[in-house]
């Protein structure tokens, strides 16, 4: 299951012959063949994870909007979903779906549902009164409310819950691995089980800045959507 | 596919029937060890947050903790105090700790820095001491929050623990690493074990949020609203 992770030691430095603790001559010659090909299924778990949960939660967060009693039962169900371990959920859903890359999506994309709904739903609820009275004013319908008002104005409480749903979905798709040899959690698993430090710390450290810098870029995405927020604390 | 799936289900409430004695031992490890690390995470986090919030410092510190504490995956963690520490018990606490103070520590700030002011100086008109506002004030107002980040350090911790396996931490989770012991019936009954414990520990601690809250401030916590925490 696991991927070769260990070089040959015949040819290996004494660094990795002595397992010191990071060997650069090591990540050097993985970057290509174990690192890089890890962090892009990484990348894609994550991608796939908050898109598919950030859909579902927008629609469910729209809904709850305007039927007030949806609310109560989708944070409930998204809130029992988010207390189970994932691993625990992982192989609760092994029997139905296989040691498969769905089992890892059905349950990455099920974490994030609590995080984005809740964010939504507030954001669509911090309207001011006097906004959408103005609205109604100026004669928009519902529908224009919505798409013109209240979803702009809910974009910064959106982008924030993509924040935390990014960051903790890239730590969480570490643990696939135990299901799927995919992303960094394969060569961390892979390297535990044979006790080579430098192949932990480096996929390790390229989990957490790959958190880091997606973080990052989407702080810069909500600047960039949200010009008048900036422009507000700039003053 | 899923008629094979519900066959598995039926097999590991067998297993749980069967091999009760086995799953109530690596459950009772798991309490044990969730415990252990949970005190000591509280004995760390919750004096330097109290103290960070009463004096209204610290806050940068204070509130990103949380943020990298969710950005740091349990596996990378435990897998790093592996190479440290090797296998065994004092990683795996060590882990468990590193992951569960950040919640509890950036909580008990935002809880104590957050009590109305105007409460903080009727306190000091009364003529209280520093310690007494602290003791009698502040801390009883945080309490609700302080307790919500021990909440989610629970749940994280129950989680973390079952990862924890892989270095030797016992526990639940010695199961759910172990197919080729236990086969997809064990690890099943081990996940609903552990995903009971981690709800149980979450309702529990729930309850305790409720119990500690003062009268007044009751009726601003709801039963079924688990802070952003993050997931393991």
């Amino acid at each position: 299951m696991a991927e070769p992770v260990l070089p040959d030691f015949g040819e290996a430095s004494d660094c990795v012959a002595e397992n010191r603790f990071f060997c650069t001559d090591w990540v050097r010659e993985n970057w290509d063949p174990v690192l890089q090909p890890a962090l892009v299924q990484h990348i894609y778990l994550t991608a796939i994870a908050v898109g598919v949960g950030f859909v579902i939660s927008l629609g469910a967060a729209l809904l709850a909007h305007r039927l007030r009693y949806v609310e109560r039962p989708v944070a409930i169900v998204a809130a029992v979903i988010y207390t189970i371990p994932s691993l625990a959920l992982f192989q609760l859903l092994v029997p139905v779906t296989g040691l498969t890359v769905t089992t890892v999506e059905i349950a990455l994309v099920g974490y994030t549902v609590l995080i984005l709904f809740r964010n939504t739903l507030a954001g669509l609820r911090s309207v001011p009164a006097e906004v959408l009275e103005a609205a109604r004013g100026m004669g928009l319908t519902r529908n224009q409310t919505l798409l013109r008002v209240e979803l702009p104005l809910a974009v910064p409480a959106i982008i924030a819950g993509l924040r935390i749903a990014v960051v903790s979905t890239i730590a969480l798709a570490t643990v696939a691995a135990f299901v799927v040899s995919k992303g960094l959690g394969g060569p961390i698993l892979g390297a535990l089980r044979l006790d080579f430090r430098t192949e932990i710390i480096a996929a390790g450290a390229l989990a957490v800045g790959l958190a880091i810098v997606a973080d990052g870029l989407l702080v810069l995405l909500q600047r960039a959507v949200t010009p008048w927020a900036t422009a507000r604390t700039a003053t | 596919m899923i008629l094979a799936g519900l066959d598995v289900f039926a097999n590991s409430l067998d297993f749980i029937v069967d091999r009760r004695e086995l799953l109530l031992e690596k459950t009772w490890e798991h309490v044990e060890l969730s415990i252990a690390a949970l005190l000591l995470s509280i004995l760390i986090a919750v004096p330097i947050g109290v103290v960070l919030g009463h004096l209204h410092r610290g806050s940068f510190l204070a509130v990103n903790l949380a943020n990298i504490g969710r950005a740091l995956p349990t596996l990378v963690v435990i897998a790093v105090g592996f190479t440290i520490f090797g296998i065994g018990y004092t990683n795996v606490i060590v882990a468990l700790v590193i992951l569960g103070v950040p919640p509890i520590l950036t909580n008990a700030y935002v809880a104590v820095d957050e009590v109305d002011r105007d409460a903080v100086e009727a306190a000091r008109g009364m003529g209280m001491t520093p310690l007494q506002v602290l003791l009698r004030v502040e801390v009883p107002l945080a309490l609700p929050l302080l307790f919500a980040g021990i909440r989610t350090a629970a749940v994280f911790i129950v989680a973390t623990a079952t990862i924890a396996a892989i270095a030797g931490g016992g526990g639940l989770g010695d199961i759910l690493v172990n197919q080729a012991a236990y086969r997809v019936e064990g690890l099943v009954a081990a996940a609903l074990c552990v995903s009971a414990l981690a709800l149980a520990a979450d309702g529990l601690l729930g309850l305790v949020q409720r119990w500690v809250t003062p009268a007044g401030l009751k009726q601003q916590i709801s039963t079924f609203e688990p802070d952003v925490r993050p997931v393991v």
